[in-house]
C-alpha cells in the first residue's frame, strides 16, 4: 500500500467506529468503548506511520506527500479534493493522535466504566453514584455514566471530523471537517442535556462559532472566485491574483481573505470578542473539555491561522512593517491573551481557569503569527496541545476524586470548586505530578517543560520583530498565566484539606492516570525538539529539528530559530515572568484556609469583581445582541409580525368572506336557488294533487267530459265561421 | 221518394240513444253496444248522404259503401277487441259493471 492511500484512511477509522457504535454496539458498554479505542487507535498507528516516514523528508514542504481525487465536475474542469501531509499537517497530525488517544482510554475511567448502575441516573444528566456495601457500611459510590456508548460514537465523530481537517489538501474538506467538530463540540458539550445549563452553553458555543464560520465562509468563496482553486497549493501559488486590491479598505484580496478566514479562527479558537463560549463550553464531560479545548477544536482554528499565515503575510518580508491582516492578528491575539490571564485569576472552577489560559495560550499563538514567529506559533500549539490536554485530564481526575469523596461523605460541595480542595497531593500522587509538570509547562517553567521554550520562542519572536506593546502585553500575560497556575496547583494540592469530601478524595485507577502519565512525558520532551540553536549553553546540543522541519513551510528564513536569538532580554524576561508568577502564586495562596476569602479580592477591589464575572462580557452580550435578538423574535416578529400584521389581515380576509357568503347565502342562495328548486317541485306536487282528483278510473265519466269538449268546440266553431 | 231528413233524423236518434247508453249503462257489454249504436249510425249517415247529395251515384258506386266496410271492420275489430277485455277483466275480477273498473283511479 503506498503511503499516499495511507494518508486517505487516518480519518476513516473513527468515523466507522462512530457508525458501528451507533448503529451495533449501542447496549453493549464494553464493546462500545473498544470499538471507539480501535477506531481511535488505527488513526494513531497510521498517523505515526506517515508522522515517522515524512519526519527526514528535505523538501516536504514544497513536495508534500499527496493524493487527489476529481470530485465534483465544474465546466471544463474539475474540483479537487485530495488529502496532502507536509511538515505542518505531520506535526498537527503527531499531536492529535497522541492526546485523541490518550482522551479515548481516559474517558473509560472517567465516565466509571465497570461501576454498578446508578440508582437515580437518568440519560441526559450525570451519574449520581449508586448505593453498595463496603466492609459491611453502607456506602454511596460512583456509578457508570448512563449514555456511555453514545459518548465514544460522538467522541469518534469528532475525532473523525479533526483528522480530515488536518490532512485535507484543501479548504473545502478542512471546512467540511471543522463544521463536523462544530457539530460534535454542540453535541458534547450537551451531553448532559438535561441540565439547563449545558443546553445554554451548547447553544452558546454553536452560535458564537457561526458568527465566525459565516466569515471564513465568505473567505472561501472570495478565495474560489479569485483563485478557481481551494486547493492549498493552487492558492499560494496565485500570488499576482491575490495581490491585487480587493477595493475594499484598501486591502489587497490576500489581505481580505486571510482576514476573512482569522474571523473563522477567531470564532474556533475563541478569541476576543467570540471568546464567550468556551467557558461555558466547561459544560460537557472533562475529557471533552480536553478534546475540544486542547487537543483538537481549538487547534483547528489555529492550524487554519497556520495555513492561511503566507496570504496573511503575503508581500511581507521579517523586519518590514506588518500587513494590516497581521496587525490585526497580532492585537486580537496580544490583547486575547492578556485579557484572558487577568480574568483567570479570579475563577475558583478548576475548568474555568483552565479554560480562560487556553483562550489567553490561544492568543500566544495568534499573537506569535501577527508578528510572523510563524514556526513559534506551531511550536507553541504543539506543546500546548500535550500540557494543555494533560491540565484538562488532571483537572478531570481532580473533579472525579473528589466526586468520589463527596459521594463517600455526603458532603454538599461542588467538586470543582478549588476553594474546597486542598491538600490532594498525597491523596492523589499521580494526578498531582502529573498536574504539576503540566502546570509548570503552561507556566513556561525554564529549561525542563516543553511550555519554556515555545513561549520564550515565541517572545523572543515579538521581540525581535521589534512589535514592543505586543512583547510586553505577552510578558505580562506570561506572568499571570505563571500565577494563576500556581494558584491553582496551591489551592488544589498543597496545603490541609478544606472540606470532608477533599479528605476522602482518592487516586482514580490506571485508565486515568496512563493517559496523565503519558501526556507528562510530551509536556517535558516535545519541547526538546525545538531548542534554538543560539540558546545560551544548551543551544546546539539536541538539533532544533523543529525550526528546520516546519520552517520549510514559510519562504522566508525562520524567526528565533535559525537565526539564533538577537538579545539576552526575551529570555531573562521569560525566565522572570515564569519564575516570579509561579514564586508570586505560592506566597499568595500558601496559607489559604477553609472559608477565606481571595487574597486578591481585598487590594483588587471593584477590580476583582470584573475578573470574578469576566469583564461582565456575558451580560453585555446578553444586552447588546440576546436581549434585541429576543425582542424583536418576541416580540417584534411575534407578537406584531405575525400575531397583529400576518394573523390581523388573516383574520380581516376571513371576516370578510365570511360577511360576504353570509350576505349571499342569506339574499341570494336561501330566496333564489332554493326557493326555485322547492316551488319547482311544491308546484309540481299540488298540480299533480289537484290534476289526480280528475283521475276517477271512469271511462264513461271520461267521455262525458271528451264529448262535452266537442260539444263546446263545435259550438264555438259554428259561432266563429257561420256567423 | 223518402226525404233525406227522415235518414238523418234516424241517424241522429240513433246516435242519441248509442250515446246515452254509452255514457249511462253500467254493464260494459252494453256501453259496447250502444258504441256500435253509435257507429252505425254514422254510417246510415254515410249512405244517406252518398246517396241523396252525390250527383251520380251510379257512375261512383263504391265510394260510401267503402267507407262503411272500413267502419264495419273497424267495428268488427273493436268488438273483438272489447269483449275479450271484458272477458278478461270478468274473469280477474268476477265482474263486468264499468263502475267497478277503476284501477286507474289517480
Amino acid at each position: 500500500m503506498a503511503i499516499e492511500t495511507l494518508i486517505w484512511l487516518i480519518p476513516l477509522p473513527p468515523l466507522l467506529a462512530f457508525f458501528a457504535i451507533v448503529l451495533f454496539t449501542r447496549q453493549n458498554r464494553a464493546l462500545s468503548h473498544w470499538v471507539a479505542l480501535a477506531g481511535a487507535g488505527l488513526a494513531w498507528l497510521a498517523s505515526m506511520l506517515i508522522f515517522f516516514q515524512v519526519i527526514g523528508s528535505e523538501d516536504l514542504a514544497k513536495h508534500p506527500l499527496a493524493t487527489a481525487i476529481n470530485w465534483l465536475p465544474t465546466g471544463k474542469t474539475w474540483l479537487q479534493v485530495g488529502a496532502a501531509v507536509d511538515p505542518l499537517t505531520a506535526v498537527t497530525l503527531f499531536f492529535v493522535a497522541w492526546t485523541v488517544l490518550m482522551i479515548f482510554i481516559y474517558s473509560i475511567g472517567y465516565h466509571n466504566y465497570g461501576q454498578p448502575k446508578g440508582d437515580h441516573d437518568h440519560a441526559g444528566l450525570p451519574p449520581h453514584g449508586a448505593a453498595a456495601k463496603e466492609h459491611g457500611h453502607r456506602v454511596t459510590v460512583m456509578s457508570v455514566e448512563p449514555m456511555y456508548s453514545r459518548f465514544f460514537a460522538l467522541i469518534s465523530l469528532f475525532a473523525f471530523g479533526m483528522y480530515t481537517l488536518v490532512v485535507s489538501n484543501n479548504l473545502l474538506t478542512l471546512f467540511i471537517g471543522w463544521e463536523i467538530m462544530g457539530l460534535c463540540s454542540y453535541l458534547l458539550i450537551g451531553f448532559w442535556y438535561a441540565r439547563p445549563s449545558a443546553r445554554d452553553a451548547a447553544v452558546k458555543a454553536f452560535l458564537t462559532t457561526r458568527v465566525g464560520d459565516v466569515f471564513m465562509l465568505l473567505g472561501l468563496a472570495a478565495l474560489y472566485k479569485i483563485t478557481g482553486s481551494l486547493n492549498y497549493s493552487d492558492i499560494f501559488g496565485s500570488t499576482t491574483v491575490l495581490m491585487q486590491n480587493s477595493g475594499i479598505l484598501g486591502m489587497t484580496w490576500a489581505g481580505l481573505i486571510a482576514l476573512l478566514l482569522f474571523i473563522g479562527t477567531m470564532g474556533k479558537s475563541a478569541q476576543f470578542p467570540l471568546h464567550v463560549w468556551l467557558p461555558d463550553a466547561m459544560e460537557g464531560p472533562t475529557p471533552v473539555s480536553a478534546m475540544i479545548h486542547a487537543a483538537t477544536m481549538v487547534s483547528a482554528g489555529i492550524y487554519l491561522a497556520l495555513r492561511f499565515f503566507p496570504l496573511a503575510a503575503m508581500g511581507w518580508e521579517p523586519g518590514m512593517p506588518l500587513t494590516a491582516t497581521m496587525t490585526v492578528m497580532a492585537t486580537i491575539g496580544s490583547f486575547t491573551a492578556l485579557f484572558a490571564a487577568t480574568i483567570a485569576l479570579a475563577q475558583n472552577d478548576i475548568k474555568k481557569v483552565l479554560a480562560y489560559s487556553t483562550i489567553s495560550q490561544l492568543g500566544y499563538m495568534i499573537a506569535a503569527l501577527g508578528v510572523g514567529a510563524y514556526v513559534a506559533a506551531a511550536f507553541h500549539l504543539l506543546t500546548h496541545a500535550f500540557f494543555k490536554a494533560l491540565l484538562f485530564l488532571g483537572s478531570g481526575s481532580v473533579i472525579h476524586g473528589m466526586e468520589h469523596g463527596v459521594l463517600h461523605t455526603g458532603e454538599h460541595v461542588d467538586p470543582q470548586d478549588m476553594t474546597q480542595m486542598g491538600g490532594l497531593k498525597s491523596k492523589m500522587p499521580v494526578t498531582f505530578w502529573t498536574f504539576l509538570i503540566g502546570g509548570l509547562a503552561l507556566s513556561g517553567f525554564p529549561l525542563v517543560t516543553a511550555g519554556f521554550w515555545s513561549k520564550d520562542e515565541i517572545l523572543s519572536g515579538a521581540f525581535n520583530g521589534g512589535q514592543w506593546v505586543v512583547f510586553i502585553t505577552l510578558a505580562v500575560s506570561a506572568l499571570l498565566t505563571a500565577f494563576y497556575t500556581m494558584r491553582q496547583i496551591t489551592l488544589t494540592f498543597l496545603g490541609a484539606p478544606r472540606s470532608k469530601a477533599a479528605e476522602h478524595a482518592t487516586e482514580n485507577k490506571w485508565v486515568m492516570t496512563l493517559p496523565l502519565v503519558v501526556l507528562a512525558v510530551f509536556a517535558v520532551s516535545a519541547g526538546w525538539v525545538g531548542i534554538p540553536k543560539g540558546f545560551p549553553l544548551l543551544g546546539g546540543i539536541l538539533p532544533d529539528w523543529f525550526a528546520e522541519f516546519v520552517g520549510q513551510m514559510v519562504r522566508t528564513a525562520p524567526e528565533g530559530g535559525g537565526e539564533g536569538h538577537g538579545s539576552i532580554v526575551p529570555l531573562i524576561t521569560s525566565l522572570v515572568v515564569a519564575l516570579g508568577g509561579l514564586y508570586l502564586g505560592w506566597l499568595t495562596y500558601r496559607k489559604f484556609g477553609r472559608g477565606q476569602s481571595d487574597a486578591l479580592e481585598k487590594p483588587l477591589g471593584a477590580l476583582y469583581a470584573w475578573l470574578r464575572n469576566k469583564y461582565y462580557f456575558d451580560e453585555l452580550y446578553a444586552m447588546i445582541f440576546v436581549k434585541p435578538a429576543r425582542w424583536v423574535a418576541e416580540t417584534f416578529s411575534y407578537q406584531w409580525i405575525d400575531r397583529k400584521l400576518i394573523d390581523g389581515f388573516l383574520n380581516g380576509v376571513a371576516r370578510i368572506v365570511w360577511w360576504l357568503g353570509e350576505r349571499l347565502r342569506n339574499g341570494f342562495d336561501l330566496p333564489v336557488i332554493n326557493g326555485a328548486g322547492d316551488v319547482t317541485a311544491e308546484g309540481t306536487r299540488e298540480m299533480g294533487h289537484w290534476m289526480k282528483g280528475m283521475q276517477t278510473g271512469r271511462v264513461q265519466q271520461y267521455m262525458v267530459v271528451a264529448i262535452s269538449v266537442v260539444v263546446v268546440l263545435i259550438a264555438f266553431l259554428i259561432y266563429r265561421y257561420s256567423g | 221518394m223518402i226525404p233525406l231528413s227522415w235518414y238523418v233524423i234516424v241517424a241522429v236518434a240513433m246516435f242519441c240513444i248509442g250515446l246515452f247508453g254509452a255514457l249511462t249503462r253500467k254493464n260494459a257489454v252494453a256501453i259496447l253496444m250502444s258504441v256500435e249504436l253509435m257507429l252505425n249510425a254514422v254510417n246510415i249517415n254515410l249512405i244517406a248522404f252518398w246517396r241523396y247529395l252525390y250527383a251520380d251515384p251510379a257512375a261512383d258506386p263504391t265510394r260510401a259503401l267503402a267507407f262503411v266496410a272500413i267502419v264495419f271492420v273497424a267495428a268488427a275489430a273493436e268488438v273483438a277487441v272489447g269483449l275479450a277485455l271484458i272477458i278478461s277483466a270478468y274473469r280477474q275480477r268476477n265482474t263486468v259493471v264499468a263502475e267497478e273498473l277503476d284501477l286507474m283511479k289517480g
